[in-house]
């Protein structure tokens, strides 16, 4: 991903990131309000060969304004290709079906060019790839001011101070020796803070982060999300970040969204979600959770079986093969429902408190 | 698994990798004002991983685990220092022998979209290793491949044909361990090599590298940021801060009784998320910025954010020294052992 195609905003000259007030031009969406983002019913599925790889199968969620949405869960259950799809970044042999709207107006089926200036003006993106998402021949500091000047019309000295300030801001230690390298001459950690950057220089409304703490250590992880959470109560600004550390997750996130197979199957505020979990999937993951008290080679407790073929789902619960509490009723889809107040599951059976 | 491949024979005493004095450095250019330098990416940094042993590698993002990761793989070769492998100095080994070692250690890349090739397919890439070494017969490779991809979750059937754009950062991930498997190597060096998977396929990853390891005696050198999993996995830890080894020792003892002020710092900022409350407790992050690598502080590298410092740490370099049986700390003033 090109720092053009992905096409940065403007970024009003001589005003800092932090000193922009949140009443600038930002109705407030928080509350019962409509949301920032509204998503209904997503799908997407892929064309390989004869077959369709259904990756988002049903996607329902809603993120207002100022908040923090994270979404965790399996690998290959869609999280990623969810969020693509409203970037408008999949390739040509997707079908998106369903409704994202953004400040109300629709992004499914956006046009390009139109999406193209959303893109960045209004929603950012932290990829989870690295070196698909810099330029390996283009020092950092080329590929930050161009995002910075993509849009706004500042002096090349002014787009360097405001790289330099951008990299303060994500911690990297000695930003301005950072802008004459490299990407490959950055460790992997640095390398995401710089992707970060580049992400905050649009002053998005929606900043979607996928993995982007990922190979970052906890003190700059903490850092990082101390940063966001600033950010968001500033700027008003909604965070979707996708993770697959759960941790990360209650600690930050207001609401949570477990997906498995294409699907949610588990969403609550991130409080009742760990606390009052439902899902024997949420639990298994729990479970899983890397301890300290465990000694070393201590086995890991580990769920039989696999996660199911996307290009043949099954009929019923998709985790039901590799559910201890599955029985015949399994074989029917569970419906995903709200049922206890903010708390959404898709279990015939849901975990009791306690259990 | 099936074979196990037959191994140059080994002492007891003389370990499976003896890495010794590595240096690694890069000179930078300096433009726009900015002076050259050298980043000290790894400093004189010295350990042994014995056959069948786990060694953890922790440390800040920047401190060189990637660098030192890759000085023992040899590319780039490190600046100076020497790497022992199954008895021979990889650094002076021409191309051709250094590619028939290489046979018998794999590495799992930080990154796991980059280091796949994006022209080939999830079969080819997982059969490339097999067919370079010379599994001979398509048929025994082509099973084989199969076999590798179950291992690490992956559906031969749904997977095989696909190429690595079509798949998601986990799934590029274990396409990347399958690799690294396929010979059955000696040692294994994983650079975050479990961190873009969920936490049950990352168990199911890690009961597959503890199963190879008990069976087979494979090794690890394993670098990861989540502290809990390397003490789970690792017999012992080494900590890396600013290019140089401050702590190493068994797991068990480090993270019980940590002796230097840097690795106490590194487990208290911890975050911990309540098993049975699902409270999560927000970490103590370490204070302070980290130093520059461009011109890391005199004496020792940590002192211009540690508690304990004195004049002492800037004069003098701290050496590592044994604490306890096979402990090794760097510091002038280590914390006491009861914790
Ligand atoms: N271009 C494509 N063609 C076919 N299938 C695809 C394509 N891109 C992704 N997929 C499949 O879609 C599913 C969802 O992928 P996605 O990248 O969203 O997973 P994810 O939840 O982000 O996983 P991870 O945590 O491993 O990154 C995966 O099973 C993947 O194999
Ligand atoms: N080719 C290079 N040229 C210049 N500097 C480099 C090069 N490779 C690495 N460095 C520097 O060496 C230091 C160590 O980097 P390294 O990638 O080893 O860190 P790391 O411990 O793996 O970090 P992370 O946890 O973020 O992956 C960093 O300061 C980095 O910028
Ligand atoms: S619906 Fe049935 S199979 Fe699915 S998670 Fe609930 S109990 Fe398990
Ligand atoms: S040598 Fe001094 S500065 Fe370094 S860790 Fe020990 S006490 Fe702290
Ligand atoms: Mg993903
Ligand atoms: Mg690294």
């Amino acid at each position: 991903m090109s720092v053009e195609e992905t096409g940065y905003p403007p970024f009003p000259a001589g005003e800092t990131l932090l000193a922009r007030t949140p009443d600038r031009a930002r109705p407030d969406q928080g509350g019962a309000a409509e949301p920032l983002l509204e998503v209904t019913d997503l799908r997407v599925q892929f064309r390989r060969g004869g077959r369709r790889v259904n990756a988002v199968n049903g996607l329902s969620y809603r993120l207002p304004a100022g908040r923090m949405l994270a979404i965790i869960g399996e690998s290959g259950s869609g999280k990623s290709v969810s969020v693509r799809a409203l970037m408008g970044l999949l390739p040509e042999t997707a079908t998106i079906t369903g409704s994202a709207r953004f400040d109300g107006s629709e992004l499914v089926g956006l046009p390009e060019p139109e999406m193209r200036g959303r893109r960045g003006a209004d929603i950012a993106m932290v990829f989870q790839d690295p070196t698909r998402s810099l330029n390996p021949t283009m020092k950092i500091g080329l590929q930050i001011t161009e995002a910075v000047r993509a849009h706004a019309d500042m002096d090349r000295n002014a787009a360097r101070d405001r790289a330099i300030e951008l990299l303060q801001l994500v911690k990297l230690p000695v930003p301005e020796r950072r802008l004459v390298e490299y990407p490959h001459q950055l460790s992997g950690g640095m390398r995401q803070r710089v992707m970060i950057a580049i992400a905050l220089a649009a002053e998005p409304r929606l900043l979607i982060a996928d993995e982007a703490t990922t190979a970052l250590d906890v003190t700059t992880q903490a850092q990082i999300m101390e940063l966001l959470l600033e950010l968001q109560e500033r700027l008003g600004m909604a965070v979707l970040m996708i993770s697959h550390d759960l941790g990360l997750a209650a600690t930050y996130a207001e609401d949570v969204i477990v997906m498995y197979a294409g699907r949610a199957v588990e969403y609550a505020p991130a409080g009742t979600l760990f606390e009052h979990v439902r899902m024997p999937y949420t639990q298994a993951l729990l479970g899983a959770i890397p301890r300290l008290d465990r000694e070393p080679h201590a086995p890991m407790p580990s769920t039989p079986g696999q996660a199911p073929d996307l290009t043949a789902l099954p009929a019923g619960c998709p985790f039901a093969p590799r559910c201890t509490s599955a029985d015949e009723q399994c074989a029917d889809e569970p419906p995903f429902a709200e049922h206890e107040p903010g708390h959404w599951w898709a279990c015939w059976h849901p975990v009791r408190d306690g259990a | 698994m099936t074979t196990v491949h037959e191994r140059p024979t080994e002492t007891s005493e003389s370990p499976l990798l003896r890495a010794t004095n590595i240096v690694q450095e890069f000179s930078v250019r300096g433009a726009a004002g900015l002076k050259s330098g050298v980043v000290h990416a790894v400093s004189d940094v010295s350990f042994d991983i014995h056959a069948g042993e786990t060694l953890g590698v922790v440390g800040e993002t920047g401190s060189g685990k990637s660098t030192l990761a890759r000085a023992i793989m040899q590319s780039p070769r490190a600046k100076s220092g020497e790497v022992h492998f199954q008895g021979t100095d990889l650094t002076r080994l021409r191309r051709r022998k250094l590619v028939a070692a290489r046979r018998q250690l794999q590495m799992v890349f930080q990154d796991p979209f980059g280091s796949l090739n994006p022209k080939w397919r999830v079969s080819e890439l997982v059969e490339e290793p097999l067919v370079g070494y010379g599994t001979s017969g398509s048929n025994g490779r082509r099973q084989r491949v199969r076999e590798l991809l179950d291992l690490v979750g992956l559906n031969p059937d749904s997977y095989g044909r696909r190429r690595p754009h079509e798949l998601s950062g986990g799934q590029c991930q274990r396409v990347a361990i399958a690799r690294a498997i396929a010979l059955q190597p000696a040692l294994i060096v994983c650079d975050e090599a479990v961190s873009s998977l969920d936490v049950l396929i990352q168990a199911q990853v890690l009961n597959l590298f503890e199963r190879l390891r008990s069976e087979l005696g494979l090794s690890y050198l394993f670098i990861s940021h989540d502290l809990a999993l390397v003490k789970q996995i690792s017999d012992r830890v080494a900590v890396l801060h600013l290019g140089q080894l401050c702590e190493i020792g068994p797991s068990e003892g480090i993270y019980r009784a940590p002796r230097h002020p840097y690795t106490a710092a590194l487990l208290a900022s911890i975050p911990t998320l309540g098993a049975g409350s699902g409270r999560a407790r927000r970490p103590k992050p370490i204070s302070g910025e980290p130093p520059s690598a461009l011109h890391p502080p005199s004496g020792c590298r940590f002192r211009t954010r540690c508690p304990r410092a004195a004049q002492k740490c800037a004069d003098e370099v701290p050496q590592l020294r044994e604490s306890a049986a096979g402990h090794r700390v760097a510091c002038h003033f280590p914390l006491d052992e009861t914790p």
